[in-house]
């Protein structure tokens, strides 16, 4: 503190802008997708309606004091159908990428650190994955496993692995020729033990990372699926489903698409936030 | 030139082989039997036979995937459940619709997007570089369907300018190909932001300003040259993102394109026909990148000789 005080001014300047946007993001993001993770486990007990109430008499009501982001076509509150339906985005998101950045992580790990033909072939296999644009991947996936929520999370979490072994491969490679990998090769250590002490550890602020930015991106795949009719069935309250029932009342109940698209975009700008937050904090350079 | 070209379109082939190789394998997991499947529920014995039959399910394995790589290069896409026969007349006839979208959407991202950056980066820390730095963090967080369903509804429903769906000429191509490129504009913006406070800060700037070139010139003749060469990369590399992307858009504006009939497809359990417009969305990623590339080389002649 006393150090601070007595520092010339220019340096405490200086120090504030390329510090300070780092830790806000940061903060803002972990405090967005902190407020989801809340309301997706206590969702129904705040929700003020159940997720398939119908009241067929108060369909497509606008906004009002009773239902604040005003009814479906079959007289559902929006507001506790949004709500309600944070669980589906969540678990999608969360099982989804934990699974991708698994076989990820795997298979970078085996691209990277092995040599010889079995790596080629990995390698070769994760660019050939690549080129195949991952929205188009993941509904090919969707449209064979069938819609439903384990279709949904099968194919975001096939799509997401070859981006994440791409990565994970560059760090392996970029890390095994550092010097205290050859120091720990020389003194004997094992493929494996270098593998968890050495080469993980450092890749691992990296891949945070990516999977935060990973995370973002498939609450968008999960919408745009279910959107698409792809994914979570109606009339389960997933947000992307409830955008596309929506779109038919576009003339009269425009407010329909509007509860479900804040809380997709604010979930995904915490994700990014978050991200971005983290680079900045562990790898100041890029910011 | 012309070797590089020729080198890059050959390679090109093994990959789409490979392509076609792992989608084969997708689709290999359907579960149960892809004829049942296909006839519906209605189907009798001796329809789902006839399906069968027709589809080729009824062949070997390995003779199924001769003709779906066979494919490439005859064009022929197998039984289409929709269309009973061969697809090829339908995906050439809405192929134009998808790369008009793409075309547009993709001029929208550097007529938009790259101007962005440059008036963020020239005003740095002033109003118009918050402005532009907080829609960017804006539109990457919006899922560019929400963003056409806001769109649709202000320009169509309320201000009665824009037709929310169809084919209509160039008035229909505005809306969905702004929601294609949101993201893609806020990128390049943030990109080239950061790209010219780089350059701006280099040596050949004072040199340039120091014999006397108005900034004016210094920055449109010397930094955005530069500038340039990352946002074609990131351009380049976003193409999957726009193709993908192009789908969800297509099924919203009711745009006549390969997106749209891929979810038909989907809807209808139209494998091969499933199978065929994603080895086709590949090519164009291929293809675009290939492009996307040459272009690269054009505007950068330090890559010439390498």
């Amino acid at each position: 503190m006393r150090e601070r005080l007595s520092a010339p001014m220019s340096v405490a300047i200086d120090l504030v802008p390329s510090r300070a946007p780092g830790s806000l993001y940061l903060r803002i993001g972990g405090a967005i997708v902190a407020l989801y993770v809340t309301i997706a486990v206590i969702g129904p007990i705040i929700a003020p309606y159940s997720a398939d109430e119908q009241d067929l008499l108060a369909a497509l009501d606008p906004p009002s004091l009773a239902h604040l982001f005003g009814t479906d076509s079959l007289g559902r509150d929006v507001l506790s159908r949004v709500i309600i339906g944070t669980r589906f985005t969540l678990t999608a998101t969360f099982v989804s990428v934990g699974a991708a950045l698994i076989a990820g992580i795997a298979l970078g790990v085996a691209a990277g650190y092995l040599e010889g033909r079995i790596a080629a072939a990995i390698a070769g296999f994760i660019d050939l994955l690549l080129t195949i644009p991952s929205l188009v991947l993941a509904i090919a996936i969707a449209s064979v496993i069938g819609a439903g929520l384990f279709g949904l999370i099968l194919a975001i979490s096939i799509t997401f692995v070859p981006p994440m072994a791409r990565l994970v491969r560059g760090c392996v490679l970029e890390l095994k020729s550092a010097d205290y990998v050859e120091a720990a090769r020389a003194i004997g250590t094992s493929d494996l033990g270098i593998m968890r002490r050495h080469i993980l550890p450092n890749a691992l602020t990296v891949i945070i990372v990516e999977a935060s930015l990973a995370a973002g991106q498939a609450v968008l795949v999960a919408a745009a699926l279910g959107f698409l009719g792809l994914g979570v069935q109606p009339p389960a309250p997933e947000w992307g489903t409830m955008l596309g029932a929506g779109r038919e009342y576009m003339q009269r109940a425009p407010y329909l698409v509007l509860c479900p698209g804040v809380a997709i975009s604010l979930l995904i700008l915490g994700f990014n936030l978050l991200g971005d937050g983290l680079r900045d904090r562990f790898d100041p350079r890029s910011g | 030139m012309l070797r590089f070209i020729a080198a890059r379109v050959l390679r090109i082939v093994p990959i789409l082989a490979g392509v076609v190789t792992i989608v084969f394998l997708i689709f290999q997991l359907v579960p149960g039997d892809p004829a049942v499947l296909m006839a519906g529920p209605m189907a009798t014995e001796e329809q789902i036979a006839a399906l069968r039959h027709a589809v080729g399910l009824d062949q070997p394995v390995y003779l199924q995937y001769w003709h779906h790589l066979a494919g490439l290069f005859t064009g022929n896409f197998g039984y289409s459940l929709t269309y009973k026969g061969s697809p090829l007349g339908e995906i050439l006839a809405r192929l134009p619709a998808t790369l008009a979208l793409a075309a547009t959407a993709i001029s929208l991202t550097v007529f938009l997007g790259i101007p962005a950056g440059i008036l963020a980066a020239l005003n740095r820390d002033r109003a118009a570089d918050y402005a532009i730095s907080f829609s960017v963090v804006a539109l990457l967080a919006m899922p560019n369907f929400w963003l056409g369903l806001v769109l649709i509804s202000v320009f169509s429903v309320d201000l009665g300018w824009l037709p929310s769906f169809g084919f209509e000429g160039w008035r229909s191509v505005i809306m969905p190909a702004l929601a294609l490129a949101a993201r893609l504009i806020a990128l390049v913006a943030r990109l080239t932001r950061g790209v010219m406070i780089e350059e701006l800060r280099k040596d050949y700037v004072r040199t340039a300003r120091a014999k006397g070139l108005p900034f004016r010139t210094v920055v449109l003749r010397h930094v955005l040259r530069n500038a340039l060469i990352p946002t074609m990369t990131v351009i380049g590399l976003q193409i999957g993102y726009l193709l993908g992307g192009s789908i969800v858009i297509e099924r919203l504006f009711a745009w006549p394109g390969i997106g749209d009939l891929l979810i038909n497809a989907v809807g209808l359990r139209d494998y091969n026909l499933i199978e065929a417009i994603t080895v086709l969305f590949t090519v164009c990623f291929l293809l675009i990148n290939l492009l996307v590339d040459i272009l690269y080389i054009a505007v950068n002649p330090r890559l010439r000789h390498a």
